[in-house]
């Protein structure tokens, strides 16, 4: 695909919230395209470039869903300093696997896991160095505006390049039908 | 008395249809296709889930419930009634619990392909996350009220043509949900068969036979390749 490059190389942050890093591995899937990607975009704040706070940018990706006091706070990080912020996969969009513990209470299944189980270690971890759990799982856009939502999981890398190259290149972004998934 | 013919109009383009048809069924057995979920050619017409809605002169209304009639101006894929149709879609999203990645019927499923065809992004309102109720005591089949749509033809499979009545509706508004004919309220209880046509019904993954798992793999499935609106007029309306 041709993309003219932009006059100035756009920035953009990537993190994994609640997530697998499943769509990060779909972003390395475009292979030898990560070559061009890295020709029209440079990388600030994500797990590709180590750097861990994020400036301003226009572009953000967003994988994971928001599951604790850290995600929140990283995900608003993200939304005031970039123009535009992008749900990847379906953890960010609608809650995905993490949000399979939302029809539970929290507290309960701590208790569980931690105390209850065989082989448990017999108390729920409270170091202050872990971030808070919250109540339920959140989808990002319950959390912060989005602008843009990738589905899939993870959305494959073509389907990620032809939605990247579209937002680059000032596109409305489509996705053709087989790369339309939510599985 | 003049002869007018039975035909009616759908986005500029003449349907010819049988007196007594719907517009559903008219639009469908010429080849074209309006969106719909709780409409099935062999029961009578439920009305409920409004993705086949129309606008006939200037009217909206579901068009698998509406009779065609000659000389009818019907709307349906515009860019207004397919906003709405999505809109439609995203509440019945967020108000089940459809985790696509870990379901069964994901790629044969007529809610995700529906979404997919009208291009639904994301499920725009707050996910309810309802704890809903999974009934596994049947040998042969699971019901998963998580992906529980509440479009009757369970319901209407089991009472109209396997005699039975294994399934209801009970409840209302957000308590609405699937209930078991059976003094347990088991699947396992009920004169429920897998010979049942209920059981061949469902068109999301509530109901769906034990040992079958992915033995078709995601990639391969009905609607991995295919749009639902290419594929209404060739596919086996079973679910
Ligand atoms: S029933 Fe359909 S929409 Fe719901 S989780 Fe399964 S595949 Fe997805
Ligand atoms: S179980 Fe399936 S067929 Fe029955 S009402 Fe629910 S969605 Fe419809
Ligand atoms: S198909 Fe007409 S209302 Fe559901």
């Amino acid at each position: 695909m041709n993309v003219r490059p932009p006059m100035k190389k756009l920035k953009v942050a990537t993190t994994s919230l609640s997530g697998c890093f499943g769509c990060h591995m779909s972003l390395l899937d475009i292979d030898e395209r990560l070559l061009e990607l890295a020709k029209l975009v440079e990388f600030d704040r994500s797990p590709i470039t180590d750097i861990k706070t994020c400036g301003p940018c226009d572009i953000a990706l967003i994988e994971g869903a928001v599951c604790n006091s850290e995600n929140v706070h990283v995900l608003r990080e993200l939304r005031r300093n970039c123009k535009m912020l992008v749900a990847v996969g379906a953890c960010a969009i609608t809650g995905g696997l993490p949000a399979q513990r939302n029809q539970r209470d929290v507290g309960e299944i701590l208790q569980r896991c931690y105390v209850d189980m065989p082989g448990a270690q017999g108390r729920v971890p409270d170091d202050p160095e872990l971030p808070l759990l919250l109540d339920k799982v959140y989808p990002i856009n319950e959390i912060v505006r989005v602008d843009y939502f990738i589905p899939g999981c993870p959305p494959s890398g073509d389907a990620l390049w032809k939605y990247l190259t579209d937002l680059i290149g000032g596109r409305m972004p489509r996705l053709d039908y087989q790369s339309f998934r939510f599985d | 008395m003049t002869d007018i013919p039975n035909s009616f109009n759908l986005d500029g383009e003449p349907i010819p249809f049988e007196p007594g048809q719907t517009i559903l069924q008219a639009a469908l057995n010429s080849g074209h296709f309006i969106p719909h979920l709780c409409a099935h050619p062999e029961f009578k017409p439920h009305g409920s889930c409004k993705l086949c809605i129309v606008v006939v002169n200037d009217r909206t209304g579901a068009s698998c419930t509406m009779k065609a009639l000659p000389g009818l101006e019907v709307q349906s894929d515009t860019p207004d009634l397919n906003h709405r149709r999505r809109t439609l879609l995203q509440m019945l999203f967020v108000e089940g619990n459809h985790f696509c990645p870990g379901c069964e019927k994901s790629g044969n499923c007529q809610l995700q392909a529906l979404a997919y065809d009208l291009e639904m992004f994301n499920d725009h309102f707050t996910h309810f996350f309802q704890p809903r109720e999974v009934d596994a005591s049947h040998p042969d089949f699971f019901l998963d009220r998580n992906r529980c749509i509440m479009c009757e033809l369970c319901v209407r499979a089991s009472r109209d043509l396997d005699g039975k009545t294994v399934f209801g509706l009970a409840g209302r508004g957000r308590d609405l949900h699937l209930v078991v004919n059976s003094a347990s309220g088991k699947l396992g209880d009920s004169a429920f068969a897998k010979t049942d046509r209920a059981a061949r019904v469902c068109p999301v993954g509530a109901i769906l036979p034990k040992e079958v798992g992915f033995a078709k793999p995601i990639g391969e499935r009905k609607y991995d390749e295919t749009p639902i609106s290419q594929l209404a007029f060739t596919c086996d309306w079973e679910g």
